[in-house]
């Protein structure tokens, strides 16, 4: 048996990672995760032509709670090996399969750069973008309740403000934020912006060196597969057509208002 | 000029590098940050250092060169001849490599390195999360709005640090010595040092842990005790901060701050 990769295209991460080992041709068997489906019942959206078949079923759900006891996804199994956290498996099948050096530069300082840029992406862009999908979508969603604008006021300058970090310190007048040529860095931020724009908050529509930036990463990885992988996000409005087991709208309901207050 | 280190020793990142850059012998300039000071954002006054912490670099042109080096200015922040750094994880991956520091730390077995990563991600929002954020409100919030402790806000806070406490030690300790096998790592270091927040906020987590408490012993032990507590005692006197030590235009500029991050 050899590499698996357990994903589901509604996550950053898991964009990352599969753009990641696509763009390098690196052998996986892609197994799909559908975080809604296979938590309790929902309908699977009509979906989305891909490349790849995904197999789907509950099986590659329970696969992913073994490696990982806390979040499903992503997930990486090679052989008996388990790992978890998007960073490190990135990190990981760059060294295992050799990938060209501008992913993770072997010169100190420009390596330095790229962990700089994953280290504070956690607690910047991570922590803001992803909440436009909960109140946009996930909550509504959920609750039943409508849209609390006050609170996607709040999440959109807060991202702002990340955003605004992003290009004054670690893009800057730079093609890439390392310099002339894409990293992981520009790989791990760009999925994490396309979640907004998913839900309808184009980040891109003002920002002209950003929505330039987002054109040569889209090239430099081939925009097929960057549409591909996020074809499942920009269609997340087809998501309200699932049906929401009653079960899993009451288990979740505490954790949603709380994101409300 | 060689290696400098911007550092203040409250900060959990900042001791983890002082810890592994001493105890590796790594030559730097210690570049003393006092972040209540308010210095780093102020020209002029020279900082005083609190006794017993290592000495530092006095003077008024400490401000506007931290100010180049750390555009964020924030800590921790290197600088190593026209090089700039920030981000605690960064910058210990630059040292071990830079350094060429015993293998155990960041070991090249590409498995065992992949579980370095691994916590080093995950404390991200987890460990280094929850033990910031009890910090926060139990010393620092009341510290610097002159407002009174919430009880409810604390056990809740308690309670999610709690949760992943519980999974650091299912998930990544197990019944291992160190996170990864047998030897400490850069995971063990930025653990311990993250964990001693909440200890020195009064949070005494190791108490009902035996495991945890014989994995600290282990890492205090690899990394010399002596440094450990050199490194942890400003923190572990955090209680007796009290807001005349503070400049008063940094309380104002961080009440607003925290108390948007502490809803």
């Amino acid at each position: 048996m050899g590499l698996e990769l357990y994903l589901d295209l509604l996550s950053q991460p898991c964009r990352s990672i599969y753009i990641f080992a696509r763009s390098n041709n690196i052998p996986f068997e892609f197994k799909h995760v559908e975080l809604f489906k296979d938590s309790v019942l929902g309908k699977k959206p009509a979906a989305a032509s891909s490349a790849e078949q995904p197999r789907t079923g509950p099986s590659n759900s329970e696969g992913a709670s073994k490696i990982s006891l806390l979040k499903k996804v992503p997930a990486l199994k090679d052989g008996d090996f388990t790992l978890a956290e998007c960073t490190a498996i990135l990190l990981y099948l760059s060294r295992k399969y050799n990938t060209p050096d501008h992913w993770y530069p072997s010169d100190i300082q420009k390596r330095a750069q790229v962990d700089e840029y994953l280290s504070w992406h956690h607690a910047n862009i991570r922590a803001n973008a992803p909440k436009t999908m909960w109140i946009k979508v996930l909550i509504p969603l959920f609750t039943g309740q409508p849209l609390p604008s006050e609170k996607l006021q709040e999440v959109m300058e807060g991202l702002a403000t990340s955003l605004k970090q992003f290009e004054e310190r670690f893009l800057q007048d730079k093609a890439f934020i390392i310099g002339n040529e894409i990293s992981l860095a520009d790989l791990v931020a760009i999925v994490e912006l396309m979640q907004p724009v998913g839900v309808g908050c184009d980040v891109f529509e003002d920002r002209p060196r950003l929505m330039q930036w987002r054109r040569r990463v889209e090239e430099a990885v081939g925009k097929e597969l960057f549409f591909q992988a996020h074809e499942m996000i920009l269609n997340i409005k087809e998501l309200s057509n699932i049906q929401i087991d009653p079960q899993l709208k009451e288990h979740l309901a505490p954790m949603l208002m709380k994101m409300l207050k | 000029m060689g290696l400098e280190l911007y550092l203040d020793l409250l900060s959990q990142p900042c001791r983890a590098l002082y810890i592994f850059a001493r105890t590796n012998n790594i030559p730097f300039e210690f570049k003393h940050v006092e972040l209540m000071k308010g210095e780093w954002w102020r020209r002029g006054e020279p900082p005083r250092n609190p006794p017993g912490a290592p000495r530092g670099v006095l003077g008024p042109g400490l401000t506007e060169e931290f100010r180049k080096v750390n555009m964020l200015m924030k800590v921790p922040a290197l600088k190593d001849g026209s090089f700039t750094l920030a981000e605690s994880i960064a910058i210990l991956l630059y040292l071990a490599r830079k350094f060429k520091t015993p293998d155990h730390w960041y070991p090249a077995d590409l498995q065992k390195r992949a579980k370095v990563d691994e916590y080093l991600s995950w404390q991200h929002v987890n460990i280094r999360g929850k033990g910031s954020k009890l910090f926060l409100t139990k010393v620092l919030l009341p510290l610097l709005t002159g407002q009174p402790l919430s009880p409810e806000k604390l056990e809740g806070v308690t309670e999610e640090l709690n949760v992943v406490l519980k999974q650091f030690e299912e998930k990544f300790l197990q019944d291992k010595p160190f996170i990864v096998g047998n030897e400490i790592s850069l995971a063990d270091l930025v653990a311990l040092v993250e964990l001693m927040q909440p200890v020195g906020a009064g949070y005494n987590l190791f108490e009902e842990r035996p495991k945890l408490a014989e994995w600290r012993s282990r890492v205090e032990e690899a990394v010399g005790k002596q440094l450990c507590q050199e490194a942890h005692e400003g923190i572990l006197n955090a209680k007796n901060l009290t807001a005349d030590k503070i400049a008063p235009e940094l309380l104002e500029h961080f009440k607003h701050q925290l108390l948007k991050q502490s809803s």
